[in-house]
């Protein structure tokens, strides 16, 4: 007998909230990026836990499309702010203020 | 309902700790002012991920997890932080947004203890069951069924995701290209072999 399923749902919603308070207080454009891993990785939590709990290898199939939607976001992610970096020599989120009014 | 504790002490033992592992991991990646340390601190949380994986029979998304987020998406994090050269400290004083942080802190607290409560109070599952196979149909192992699952159930979206990551790769060449324009106009063509 292993773990009761609350507790790894109860943990996925705190690491969740983390990841969610990091996107909304950072302003370095990477560590915001990094935030957004850790709720990624949250919801993968709790589908692998519902994946037990059912007893339904779908919710397994779901992270591994998330690990390559990750992936994908990541490397396009990463390449903008490259090429924002090139212009602006910044990575603060504050500093693109471009276009407003 | 099952109880709440009703496990060996081993996997409670296991889960405690990597719990702590992945809790202080993102603390560190929302706190550090270095953006090394954040990343660092993300590949603590992701190996407590990856064991949490494994103790729930999940073993081969743990070996991915390690493989693609540890090995690949972390590395990357570090190669452009390298690349860009913004491993300096940040200033996590100075706050442009008058009351940013209190609201952000109050929403999350609201949104997390809202989640809680609900789940609580409510069903954790619909009931809804094996829509894509049993997990543990005729003693597979994990890695058999979630092959057969995504190359039988998911194969279109498997193939979308083929797709998709080579328009992502293409994508990425693009963006962080250095545009020919950008270099040519307008600039002394002595200067040019000095400029980077």
């Amino acid at each position: 007998m292993s773990i009761a399923p609350a507790w790894y749902l109860a943990l996925a919603a705190v690491l969740f909230s983390l990841g969610a308070l990091g996107v909304l207080i950072r302003r370095n454009v990477l560590v915001m990026f990094m935030c957004i891993e850790l709720m990624l990785n949250a919801a993968n939590l709790t589908f692998v836990t519902f994946s037990r709990v059912l007893g339904d290898i779908g919710g397994q199939s779901l992270v591994f499309f998330v690990l390559v939607v990750a992936a994908a976001e990541v490397v396009v992610g990463l390449g903008i702010v490259v090429a924002i970096f090139r212009r602006r020599s910044t990575t603060a989120a504050d500093d693109l203020h471009g276009m407003k009014g | 309902m099952t109880p709440l504790v009703a496990a060996t002490i081993p996997d409670v033992v296991t889960f405690a700790l990597c719990a702590a592992v992945v809790l202080s991991g993102g603390v560190g990646v929302v706190t550090s002012r270095n953006a090394v340390h954040a990343a660092l601190s993300l590949v603590a949380t992701l190996f407590g991920i990856a064991v949490l994986f494994i103790e729930q029979h999940a073993y081969f998304l743990a070996a991915v997890q390690v493989v693609v987020y540890a090995g690949a998406i972390v590395v990357l994090f570090l190669f452009v932080i390298m690349f860009l050269g913004v491993d300096r400290r940040e200033d996590v004083e100075r706050e442009p947004l008058k009351g940013q942080r209190p609201l952000a802190l109050v929403f999350v607290a609201v949104s997390l203890g809202g989640v809680l409560a609900l789940a609580a109070a409510s069903n954790w599952v619909t009931g809804a069951r094996k829509v894509a196979g049993s997990r543990t149909a005729g003693g597979h192992t994990d890695t058999y069924l979630l092959g057969k699952s995504i190359f039988t159930t998911y194969l279109w979206a498997f193939e979308i995701t083929a797709a998709l990551l080579v328009i992502a790769v293409v994508g990425a060449v693009v963006l962080a290209r250095r545009p020919p324009s950008v270099h040519d106009a307008g600039e002394d063509p002595g200067t040019q072999g000095e400029r980077r």
